[in-house]
């Protein structure tokens, strides 16, 4: 597996909206944070769910937000923040 | 019980109506798979009676012995299935990451997709947690979901929520109370609750 991104790195997650079975909620997409950690290759799930083998694996990241950048009227304090996994092919450099 | 029942009371409905889609699809293929011989009837229902039967204290094992032991628990962080294994608790294929509550941080779990779970480690997941509430919420206004849970945090410690979207699954390791010193790990593992692993509450206080 190649990895296109190491913790630490400033991503941006695309603004995109393709059809189909996507793990990439609505509310973080075109959103900016860090990446926190490579988990590691799993097969596509936007393939298996269609009974393909979701081959080759894709890199999975676990990416750390502020929360007051995916919310801009976030009530809470600024260190507060949100983890998601993210494919490598949902995410730019930033 | 001997009285009468004749307190009036909403029942709770028969859910007589025709099967959802999935539902028919589940059936048809449980009867497929029993038809070709892939699979008895019997060995289903124990896989089924089996997974009903995880629960939460596998996990608590596991946050207890983090708490006595702070090799395991950074082997725990590092690698938190292979740390499971080690205890001798089959987990599967599970994933597993330890996110780990300190003074400075605390951690809440939450599957704004559907409803991931570490179900081999913790059992099934609470209703609440399946809830579309729960799920919308929890990254929305974390802090107010856990002052709802009886869980009021000071600014002075950050919320991570962690969205439980792909292949990870999420076991929170909630600080050890005070004045456990001395405690065993049996001990020390009944302060351990469900909802503590999954970050809305804290661990008991003896």
């Amino acid at each position: 597996m190649i990895a296109r991104f190491a913790a630490g790195d400033r991503v941006a997650v695309r603004h995109a909206d393709p059809p189909g079975h996507v793990r990439t909620p609505f509310y973080i997409r075109g959103k900016a944070g860090v990446v926190e950690r490579l988990c590691g290759a799993f097969a596509n799930p936007e393939e298996l769910a269609y009974g393909r083998t979701g081959l080759p694996a894709k890199p999975l990241y676990r990416v750390r937000f502020a929360q007051r950048e995916v919310w801009p009227d976030y009530a809470g304090p600024t260190a507060d923040t949100v983890d998601i996994e993210l494919y490598e092919h949902w995410l730019e450099p930033a | 019980m001997t009285e009468e029942h004749n307190h009036p009371h909403e029942t709770l409905p028969d859910q007589d109506g025709p099967l959802s889609y999935y539902q028919r699809m589940e059936a048809a293929v449980r009867e497929l798979l029993v038809e070709k011989g892939v699979l008895a009837a019997a060995e289903i229902r124990e896989a089924v009676e089996a997974m009903d039967a995880r629960s939460p204290a596998d996990g608590a094992r596991v946050v207890a012995r983090a708490w006595v032991d702070p090799a395991f628990k950074a082997r725990l962080l590092a690698d938190g299935s292979a740390a499971c294994r080690e205890l001798g608790i089959d987990i599967g294929g599970t994933n597993l990451v330890a996110v780990e509550n300190t003074p400075d941080a605390h951690n809440l779990i939450v599957c704004t997709l559907c409803s991931c779970y570490p179900r081999l480690l913790l059992g099934l997941p609470p209703d609440w947690y399946k809830s579309r509430a729960y799920r919308s919420r929890a990254v929305r206004e974390p802090r107010a979901v856990l002052a709802e849970f009886g869980t009021d945090l000071p600014a002075d410690v950050a919320v991570r929520v962690h969205d439980s979207t792909a292949d990870m699954r999420y076991l929170v390791i909630p600080m050890r109370p005070s004045d456990t010193d001395g405690f065993s790990e049996a001990e020390l593992a009944a302060l351990v609750t469900r909802d503590s692993m999954i970050g809305v509450a804290l661990a008991r206080q003896p």
